[in-house]
């Protein structure tokens, strides 16, 4: 049986102004399917994940989501075909209570089955805290926030930027308990981590970045410790 | 006694005015942080056009207002949508020099075409009709108009921020442009309708002032320094703050102009400077 990928990237490239952050990643998400990134400060990560989601320049090629080739689309259409990112340091609106974040997650109206409803019993919490302003909760709930922000647009494909930044270890066990009910009915995601053995842990098969390579690539409960650490810090073997 | 009753009325008259010239200041800069040195030059030019509606198109100045309210909308989205947008960064001098350039722009193709002097509406009178109130206090119904509009103006700003989907996208657009993107909103669209929004301030702002007084095309830096002083003496970013910003610059010409006809504008310039200095943040910050 052929797996159908729902995203895939060849020699896909990354600049910030003159400086290349990317050289040529090939990565590919099979539908239903949990992938993590893992790779030290710097690696290219992030960077990775906003190519993906538009906010930089890519050329159309070099991403293909559903077959379709998107490089280089605008940020606010690729949100609208499915592909939502949780970014790093949650950057919520601040202006904005917890409950009118969240409504502007639905901004692209896809249907779907996460709304403010399923959100709040997602979160409890944010239920409660719905009327104050994003920026009050604590960190744990602000990702909470941003993490439901990003679901509110129904997306085929959740890519999220290191959740447990900045977060207690039993807060960021907290919202990773939420991934498997989240990714349940077929949702496909994308997980950057600084923390490996959380990674392995949460994704099928992970992808290892060194300065803006792939170092190693492969199924999450097999390759090595060893080997990941190798790929990680960039020791030449 | 009914002196100063007469003087604190006829300055808060005054001074919605200039809060209502200060509207579409306080939303520009709230939405999109840009400082628009061409705004007052934006007031001249549509009183232009409403001139030209009502003098050379012979329309009814019912007719022409509307007409003037939906090429304003359209105006003020194309130039935000085709030039502003390329310079509202986080950086504020690419902007202030474009809108710099477009004052200078607008003024001489005013002159150029309409020469120096100075044009009033007429309305058949309306402007000069007043109310006498108990104690022979008369308020004139144009300020009285203009005072009511500013009122609604403010409101209904403060409605579309706080209450509606579009005041969400406005405030989350102030807040983070890059992240609105995520959600799927375009923030240059963003910025062309708070651009369009803003002009039909003007537009209301500019019909009133030009019933009110005649007007010439090189009033827009006067006219944009008493906005920007009504939105700073406020508060960036509150539409109350902005009315209250107005108000209190009209109450402090009004009182320069009783102790002397030459101290008007100038003390309503000191108020600007003293609460500066004082109160650097204005007085009510932040609301909207």
């Amino acid at each position: 049986m052929i797996v159908e990928a729902i995203l895939e990237t060849r020699g896909l490239t990354a600049f910030y102004g003159d400086f290349q952050a990317l050289f040529g990643i090939d990565v590919r998400v099979e539908r239903g399917e949990v992938i993590a990134l893992i790779g030290s400060n710097g690696a290219g990560k992030s960077t990775f994940l906003k190519a993906l989601a538009g906010l930089l320049p890519a050329s159309a090629q070099q991403i293909a989501y559903r077959g379709e080739a998107i490089g280089g689309m605008p940020a606010a259409r690729i949100v609208g075909m499915g592909i939502a990112l949780v970014p790093e340091g949650r950057r919520l609106f601040a202006s904005l209570s917890v409950e009118e974040n969240l409504l502007l997650g639905a901004y692209s109206s896809r249907p779907g089955r996460w709304t403010l409803d399923t959100v709040y019993t997602l979160f409890p919490i944010l239920k409660e805290r719905r009327h104050h302003p994003a920026t009050a909760l604590s960190g744990g709930q602000q990702q909470m926030v941003a993490l439901g922000r990003a679901l509110m647009s129904n997306p085929d494909l959740l890519m999220c930027d290191e959740l447990s930044l900045g977060l207690a270890p039993v807060v960021v066990r907290e919202i990773y308990a939420a991934l498997p009910s989240i990714v349940g009915d077929g949702m496909s995601a994308i997980v950057v981590e600084q923390d490996v053995q959380l990674a392995r842990r949460v994704s099928k098969r992970f992808y290892c970045f060194q300065e803006g390579r792939v170092s190693l690539a492969g199924a999450s409960a097999e390759v090595s410790d060893e080997a990941i650490t190798r790929a990680y810090f960039g020791a030449v073997t | 006694m009914s002196s100063l009753v007469n003087i604190l009325l006829q300055g808060v008259l005054l001074g919605a005015l200039y809060a209502l010239f200060a509207m579409g200041q306080s939303l520009v800069f709230g939405v999109m942080r840009l400082t628009n040195t061409a705004h007052g030059d934006f007031i001249v030019l549509l009183v232009f056009v409403l001139f030209v509606l009502t003098n050379l198109a012979h329309m009814p100045l019912w007719a022409a207002v509307p007409v003037l309210i939906g090429i304003a909308f359209c105006a003020g989205y194309a130039v935000q949508y085709t030039v502003l947008n390329r310079v509202s960064s986080r950086d504020p001098l690419p902007s202030l020099v474009v809108t710099f350039g477009l004052s200078i722009v607008i003024q001489n193709v005013l002159q150029e075409v309409f020469s120096a002097d100075p044009r009033s509406l007429a309305t058949g009178g309306f402007e000069s009709m007043s109310i006498t109130l108990p104690g022979g206090i008369a308020l004139g119904l144009l300020p009285l108009l203009t005072l009511a509009v500013a009122v609604v103006a403010t409101l209904f700003l403060q409605w579309l921020f706080g209450r509606t989907p579009l005041g969400r996208v406005f405030r989350a657009t102030s807040d983070d442009r890059e992240i609105v993107q995520l959600m799927g909103i375009s923030p240059r669209r963003t910025f062309a309708l708070a651009m369009g929004i803003a002009f039909v301030l003007i537009a209301l702002a500019a019909t009133l002032y030009a019933v009110r007084t005649a007007v010439s095309p090189s009033d827009g830096p006067a006219l944009l320094l008493y906005a920007f002083e009504a939105v700073i003496i406020g508060g960036m970013g509150s539409f109350w703050g902005t009315f209250l910003g107005g108000i209190a610059l009209g109450v402090a010409q009004q009182i320069g102009f009783y102790i002397d006809p030459g101290w008007g504008i100038w003390l309503g310039h000191v108020l600007f400077l003293a609460l500066l200095t004082i109160r650097p943040q204005g007085l009510l910050p932040k609301t909207a």
